[in-house]
């Protein structure tokens, strides 16, 4: 059975730390670092890599356009 | 199975999302969270998607997006505060092949420039005009606009707007419908994803109408202003839902009959 998997890269220098990306990825990926960029923002980051499915609603929700989504069908083997 | 690792992801065949390059690389001066930079970000998209980055003009406003031509890599004429209808008349007439647009706040296009805008709904300018709606006069520190809501606390109206004072707020989308002008107008958002992706397929529609000629294609976008707002930008997306939107509800205007 093919699953889908996905990653998103942030351009954390670019992020203003907004966090609508946060509230609109439905598998809960996504949280603020603790650590700021040099323009002093927290920047979002992958807290949760393994339940992204590269859906793309953080990308497109994101108003500065720096989230790049990455997306690849993945055939799982069953055991046996 | 083998836990994937993000390196075996993140290849640049794997791409489903990234960056238009019609948006320049530049870093956009808008405030954390500003739907000024989700509306730059899908036009340029549309753009880019429909290939006529060399035969689109903007007009850029007075307001917050006033650098929109630092933004939006097309050529791009700035037009002095609510000018931007005139401006676009005056282009779109010289050069009747390319697709022109306005981008207006709501102090731009629906305080000082009233007349423009609905006299270039009334002729059937052959132009798309988006309206940026965040109920406030971001720019000059968030005092009340046409278009803030009854009771909204701004910096002129710092008890709250009130009608009987100031006025109510006006509705400039059906305000426009009426005109025999407009072809296409219709309320749309930003703050949310599926709200994006359907905006961009109205700025999209509101392009491909300017190749019928039939008029001005206007495409509102209730939107946020953090910073005159005074919320975060999470706090003001939830405070646009359950205030903004009551007043101004999405959706299609007019449309063209087939
Ligand atoms: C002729 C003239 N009058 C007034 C101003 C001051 N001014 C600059 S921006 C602005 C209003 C901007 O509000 P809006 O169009 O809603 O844009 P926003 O910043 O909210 O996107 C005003 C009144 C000006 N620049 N020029
Ligand atoms: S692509 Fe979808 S699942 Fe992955 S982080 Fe973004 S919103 Fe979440
Ligand atoms: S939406 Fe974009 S700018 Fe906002 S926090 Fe997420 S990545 Fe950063
Ligand atoms: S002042 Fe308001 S409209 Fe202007 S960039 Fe900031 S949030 Fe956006
Ligand atoms: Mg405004």
């Amino acid at each position: 059975m093919a699953k889908v998997k996905g990653a998103i890269v942030v351009d954390t220098e670019r992020c203003k730390g907004c966090e609508l990306c946060v509230i609109s990825c439905p598998t809960h990926v996504i949280a603020m670092s603790k650590k700021v960029n040099s323009k002093g923002y927290h920047y979002a980051y992958m807290e949760n890599p393994d339940a992204c499915n590269g859906c793309t609603n953080c990308a497109v929700v994101c108003p500065d356009g720096v989230i790049t989504v990455y997306r690849m069908k993945v055939e799982e083997k069953t055991e046996v | 199975m083998a836990e994937l690792d993000i390196k075996d992801i993140v290849k640049e065949e794997n791409i489903v999302y990234k960056k238009t390059s019609v948006l320049t690389d530049n870093v956009m001066h808008y405030c954390p969270g500003c739907g000024h930079s989700t509306t730059h970000r899908i036009i340029a998209e549309v753009i880019e998607e429909m290939g006529i980055q060399d035969k689109t003009i903007g007009i850029a406003p007075v307001g917050c997006s006033v650098f929109m031509y630092d933004y939006i890599d097309v050529d791009t004429q700035e037009a002095a505060h609510g000018r931007a209808p005139a401006l676009a008349t005056a282009i779109k007439r010289l050069l009747p092949d390319r697709y022109v647009f306005t981008y207006q706040g709501d102090g731009d296009l629906a305080a000082i420039g009233t007349a423009e805008t609905i006299h270039a709904c009334n002729r059937g300018e052959n132009i798309t005009m988006i309206f940026i709606n965040n109920g406030i006069y971001g720019m000059t520190g968030g005092q009340m606009a046409p278009t803030s809501l009854e009771g909204m606390r701004t910096s002129t109206t710092p008890y709250g707007r009130d009608p009987g004072l100031m006025g109510h707020p006006i509705k400039m989308t059906e305000l426009v419908a009426q005109l025999p002008g407009t072809y296409y107008v219709t309320r749309q958002a930003v703050h949310t994803p599926n709200l994006v992706r359907k905006t961009k397929k109205a700025i999209r529609k509101a392009f491909e109408y300017q190749k019928l000629n039939r008029g001005v294609s206007f495409v509102e976008v209730v939107s946020n202003c953090n910073s005159g707002w005074k919320m975060p930008p999470v706090q003001a997306v939830k405070w646009l839902d359950e205030n903004m939107l009551p007043f101004y509800p999405l959706g299609d205007i007019k449309v063209p009959e087939m």
